[in-house]
């Protein structure tokens, strides 16, 4: 298990550096002068203009300038926004709660959801309930999310007048921010009706998050099902009588679980990607959002600290669950 | 060959072999039919659409389809916000659609199985090198970088296609690897060297042909994400730029209109996931067909 650690590691050591070096790299890619972008249309005088240059040390040799900005990463320093003048870092925690909430209930949604439709369709394999959810499942992750947004806002919101179209919670509710997490904060605050507020925001962007990973969750359960139905062990339970509920659940679930929990794990980048356009459309204040405003208002020292961490994310939970993986699964340590 | 075993049925060619297989998945022979009518639609539009996509009638801004109450068979989907046909609209999408999917996949595919075939002969430090080089890509969000790409390049379809080949590249490198790597050890490889097969010959005549089956299903379910992404590129305002008819700036340019017009959202919407939906059900029946660990004897 060590070995496997430490080989695991080292391949994640590179894979890090190589990703600072890409987002070291955009930002002296970008068309144009990031000096006089930063200066705005009006403009910057020479000595200004210098002096701007030597603050930014873009008078160093490239390699200079790397290691210097690797030094800052290493020490947590990604910068300030051009825009708001705030470091990088304090910008993405403070708005990293909302996507977290928003990613962990969609999450929780597509398991929930997803497992059991999975588990259903498998037993019921080539019957009218396998066709219907497989066929479910697949529209699911052929949909284009942005605009399943929009259906579920004329819906929902303007049609039946159900749920808020934006934002994390209602105006009429004001207090401290404890967790970041809007379900938490709401409840902490003691106000009537926060929480209730907050659950209504929730609801319309978690399902459209949930949307592909619900459908990729099911099919891959509903495969993982049917390669372990097929196994001695369940005959064998089968046959000892068990009751349906028990085989399927106790021997053969826990077994086609693993697969999934996998993919579970290497789903956190559909999330993020997910969370790029279901921020934009319901105007959730979270990182996805961040990052498309700050693209669109050519802030980019945010989008290269951005990029930077959210990267990171991604790398270090698929470690964890290539690690996980490996425990649980001892033949994939020796590959 | 002796009489006997002329006698004998013949193995059915690998092409009726995949058609067998790929037939009794009913979903992916009804998805090959949609997408043949979306290709075809794609070809003809110009010949079959009603009017061209940009022309506006300024007296019908925003009319129903023709079954609701003011609309009519003129404009048989309606109008949009600009008083242009809806239809006329959709039918080209059709073409902007199937092409970035077409070029996607093509620069992609291509390149990602070069790099996958050189990965999976050259010497190890290469291999590693280029196996992280994708594991860097693949650390981003595809459509994050594919946004951070198109703002690096200028907003267009073009750039866009760009960017979405380049993210979607490290699946087929991986793939071919993979593929190539466990073909590389086998009797018929080293009887091809022996009988003098260079090194070209060997990676691109005798191995790249026996590691297609993976490939092509990848190609299928590249073809549907990179409409969708484009899509979504489209949407955020860093994909074709209006008055382009494609399906994701369509929806961007009448997302304000959603609670006056629903045609102008839903229909946009429709084609995409339609399209989408045939492309996978294909790619599913593919993956059946040929994927032979699936394959029942």
């Amino acid at each position: 298990m060590l070995s496997f650690l430490l080989r695991r590691l080292l391949t994640f050591v590179p894979t890090f550096f190589g990703v600072t070096v890409v987002s070291f790299l955009f930002i002296r890619l970008l068309p144009g002068d990031p000096i006089l972008l930063l200066a705005g249309e009006r403009g910057v005088g020479e000595e200004r203009y210098a002096e701007l240059i030597k603050q930014f040390g873009f008078d160093q040799p490239i390699w200079k300038q790397y290691l210097d900005y690797l030094w800052g990463v290493m020490q947590g320093d990604l910068g300030n926004s051009f825009v708001t003048k705030k470091p990088v870092v304090t910008e993405f925690f403070a708005l990293f709660p909302a996507t977290l909430e928003l990613s962990i209930c969609a999450i929780i949604l597509a398991i929930v959801v997803g497992i059991p439709a999975g588990v259903i369709a498998a037993v019921n394999r080539g019957k009218f309930f396998d066709q219907a959810l497989m066929t479910g499942a697949l529209i699911g992750y052929s949909m284009p999310i942005f605009w399943w947004a929009l259906l579920l806002i004329i819906v929902f919101s303007s049609g039946l007048g159900w749920t808020p179209v934006s934002g994390r919670i209602s105006f009429l509710y004001f207090f401290d921010e404890a967790t970041g997490f809007m379900l938490i904060d709401s409840l902490l605050s003691g106000q009537k009706g926060a929480f209730a507020s907050a659950v209504s925001h929730l609801i319309l962007p978690t399902i459209v998050l949930a949307t592909i990973p619900l459908a990729v969750i099911a099919r891959q359960t509903r495969s993982a099902m049917l390669e372990v139905l097929g196994e001695d062990y369940v005959r064998t339970a089968k046959a000892k009588g068990l009751s349906p509920l028990r085989v399927n659940g106790q021997h053969a679930l826990r077994n086609a679980l693993i697969p999934v929990v996998t993919v579970i794990g290497l789903l956190v980048g559909t999330l993020l990607a997910g969370a790029i356009l279901t921020e934009t459309i319901f105007s959730w204040p979270g990182i996805g959002k961040w990052m498309v405003d700050s693209i669109f208002r050519r802030d980019y020292q945010v989008v290269q600290g951005g990029l930077l961490l959210i990267a990171s994310i991604i790398m270090i939970v698929n470690l964890t669950v290539d690690l996980l993986y490996g425990w649980i699964n001892p033949k994939i340590r020796k590959g | 060959m002796s009489e006997a075993t002329a006698n004998l049925p013949q193995p059915p060619s690998p092409l009726r072999e995949f058609w067998s297989y790929f037939r009794e998945n009913r979903g992916a022979v009804i998805g090959m039919y949609v997408f043949m009518v979306f290709f075809i639609v794609a070809l003809i539009a110009p010949l079959i659409a009603p009017y061209t996509p940009h022309e506006q009638f300024r007296d019908h801004l925003l009319q129903p389809p023709f079954w609701q109450e003011g609309g009519s068979t003129e404009f048989l989907l309606g109008t949009d916000p600009l008083g242009r046909d809806m239809l006329s609209r959709l039918l080209h999408g059709a073409r902007f659609s199937f092409f970035i999917g077409v070029i996607v996949v093509s620069i992609a595919s291509f390149f990602g199985v070069i790099i996958g075939v050189i990965s999976g002969f050259a010497p190890k430090w290469m291999d590693t090198l280029i196996m992280r080089l994708m594991d860097i890509i693949l650390s981003f969000p595809s459509l994050l970088l594919a946004l951070v790409l198109v703002a690096i390049l200028g907003p267009s379809l073009i750039n866009a296609m760009i960017a979405i080949a380049l993210v979607l590249q490290p699946h087929f490198v991986r793939l071919t690897r993979a593929a190539v790597i466990s073909e590389r050890t086998k009797d018929y490889v080293t009887a091809a060297k022996v009988a003098g097969a260079g090194r070209l010959r060997t990676m691109f005549v005798t191995v790249l042909p026996n590691c297609l089956a993976p490939i092509i299903v990848q190609a299928a379910l590249s073809f549907s994400t990179a409409i969708l992404d484009a899509a979504a590129l489209g949407f955020l305002g860093m994909g074709a730029q209006p008055p382009t008819p494609e399906w994701g700036t369509m929806l961007a340019e009448a997302r304000e209109f959603i609670l006056r017009a629903w045609w102008v959202v839903t229909l946009p919407g429709i084609c995409i996931l339609v399209s989408v939906l045939a492309i996978n059900l294909m790619g599913d029946g593919l993956r059946d067909a040929l994927d032979p660990k699936l394959k029942r004897s």
